[in-house]
């Protein structure tokens, strides 16, 4: 299914994953099914589907909270084991440590690489030293993210898009070789959506560093990435209904970068949002929405 | 003539706008309304019998806090202060053990769940026990001295403080824990510097709600036994029905208890600005 096929390594890897979860009394519950994805370095990948269907299981085995009950899950070709400073993340909500300050969330993962909680205060004189180089790291991310003049505030006295923008900074000043982002600009609203989205491409351009994007904006989805995935529990198999989530769709996004808004105006945008909107559909469904035009609710909702 | 008022803003209902001058005399009247009671009821028991000892008159009542605060009784010791130093030490010993360990127990079990399952329902259990039912049992193991005092304040107080950090730290979400992973945070670094910090200012809260209770536990232990505090002398000159030295003791246990009262909750308003507001 792979839109291309350069030789690994692969940033990131999947091969056969399922996810099951006990039911009382019923066996096991499949929530993702033999999921195969092979996403080479430096790629924009963004993950749509439904509501429920599996992308925030996805997530957890990605960053290790979990693992998985058949199949591997490879990043930089070595197995997820567990939570790593490897692979960085960015929520949609309480994306900071409220308690710190902009400055000090930044920081953080740079102080906890050098030191543990007892050698802070074991190398104090030396950790003044370097806590300096901290923070004027931190602060030239802030800089680049027109953040500087906030460094001192705190969390609740940004807004919504300046939280995130923390957040991004947060994350990739630990240079992750794997960034995800779970519907990190679901909760603003649509111009800062627009600024937040325009911001994430200029920081990818930069680093070129290998983002996996949830949303649940499949234009926001198309206008970012340069591939898309549709995980999907709506389809069938030759023996009956679907057991678990699978990637239904794994397509190159036609447009080159820089993104410009022009493309939203592109016939083939369209198309594509259509596409995608239709497997995440309910099969059931599928037939009301093509009868009813498509076209009308591009851009819309999936779940 | 709905919208044409000159009145904008309601006085009265859920939608009143209090004037910043409205609410101070507001806040002042029940205290001025219980003066003026106190001053009623002094003036008529005495115009009916000069003797009378139940409601003494201010001069009495001054009388009493300035015997009790600046003369020196037989002893040689001035009584107010060396009773308040007495009943403060407890306290603070009392209630500073149990914010420690009450903070200690509620941020383990919050996050390990090893240590939940095996404290949690003993705790819950342990905190029904009504601590004034332990007060003999205390005497009897720990003698009538400092220690029985100090321990049934703890008693008292730490597991209900222990059950609020729990709950506190069970609050802290699931993405800033894993957050906190990813930035290369080891266990013990998410429990210390994520779950710590953010239960911290919290632990003043509980130990503002604990006030009352620490010094209920503490004048009921003093009045039982004891040779010195405020609860001790309260029960003492009430064999001599001096109200004149009773009355001016509790409002001044009430106003020590007020100031702790504002003192933690500057400390959470300078110290934790971020508290209750950055929660997203």
């Amino acid at each position: 299914m792979s839109a291309t096929e350069p030789s690994g390594p692969w940033q990131l890897e999947l091969k056969q994953v399922v996810q099951e979860y006990p039911v009382k009394g019923a066996g096991w519950k499949r929530v993702l099914d033999s999921l195969d994805l092979r996403v080479p370095a430096g790629e924009l990948v963004a993950l749509v589907g439904p509501s429920g269907c599996g992308k925030s299981t996805l997530l957890r085995l990605l960053l290790g909270m979990e693992l998985p009950r058949t199949g591997e899950v490879l990043v930089d070709g070595k197995h997820v084991v567990g939570p790593s400073r490897e692979r960085g993340i960015v929520f949609q909500h309480y994306s900071l440590f409220p308690n710190l300050t902009v400055l000090d969330n930044v920081t953080y993962g740079l102080e906890l690489e050098e030191f543990t909680l007892l050698g802070k205060w074991v190398r104090y004189p030396r950790y003044r030293r370097r806590r300096k180089t901290f923070r004027s790291e931190a602060m030239h991310a802030l800089e680049k993210m027109r953040l500087a003049e906030h460094a001192h505030k705190y969390p609740f006295e940004l807004s919504g898009g300046m939280r995130q923008r923390v957040a991004i900074a947060q994350a990739m000043i630990m240079r992750p070789r794997l960034l995800m982002m779970d519907e990190p600009f679901g909760a603003l609203d649509y111009t800062t959506r627009y600024d937040l989205q325009l911001y994430l491409l200029d920081n990818f351009y930069q680093t070129r560093m290998t983002v996996l994007f949830i949303t649940h904006d499949l234009e926001e989805a198309v206008f970012l990435a340069d591939r898309i995935l549709v995980l999907s529990p709506y389809y069938v198999t030759d023996s009956g209904a679907a057991n678990g989530s699978r990637f239904l769709l794994d397509e190159r996004v036609p447009f080159p970068h820089p993104r410009v808004l022009a493309i939203k105006k592109d016939p083939r945008f369209g198309a594509l949002l259509e596409q995608i909107c239709e497997l995440g559909l309910d099969p059931s469904r599928r037939q009301l929405y093509r009868e009813r035009g498509p076209g009308q609710s591009a851009g819309g909702d999936a779940s | 003539m709905p919208g044409h008022g000159r009145h904008t803003r309601r006085w009265y209902g859920i939608l009143a706008a209090m004037s910043g001058r409205a609410s101070l005399v507001l806040a002042v009247l029940p205290f001025a309304l219980l003066a003026a009671i106190y001053l009623y009821g002094s003036a008529a028991r005495h115009a009916e019998n000069p003797d009378d000892k139940v409601m003494p008159t201010v001069g009495q009542l001054a009388d009493g806090i300035w015997r009790a605060a600046f003369e020196a009784d037989r002893k040689g010791e001035y009584r107010l202060w060396v009773d308040t130093k007495a009943s403060l030490r407890r306290l603070a010993i009392g209630l500073g053990l149990a914010a420690l360990v009450g903070l200690a127990v509620g941020l383990n079990i919050g996050v390990l769940p090893i240590a939940r399952a095996a404290t949690y329902p003993f705790l819950i259990f342990f905190a029904k026990i009504p601590p004034l039912a332990l007060l003999p049992i205390l005497f009897i193991l720990f003698g009538v001295e400092e220690k029985a005092k100090i321990i049934l304040i703890f008693v008292g107080v730490a597991p209900v403080i222990a059950i609020d950090m729990y709950l506190r730290a069970r609050e802290i979400p699931y993405e800033q824990v894993v957050k906190a992973l990813t930035l290369g945070a080891s266990q013990p670094e998410v429990i210390y510097k994520v779950v710590l910090p953010q239960i911290f200012p919290k632990l003043l809260s509980a130990v503002r709600l604990s006030l009352g209770p620490a010094w209920l536990f503490l004048i009921a232990a003093e009045s039982i036994a004891a040779d010195v505090g405020l609860g001790y002398r309260i029960f003492v000159v009430r064999r001599y029905m001096a109200m004149d030295v009773i009355i001016p003791y509790v409002f001044w246990i009430t106003f020590l208890g007020y100031l702790m009262d504002l003192a933690l909750r500057l400390w959470m308003r300078w110290g934790f600005r971020w508290v209750g507001e950055g929660e997203k």
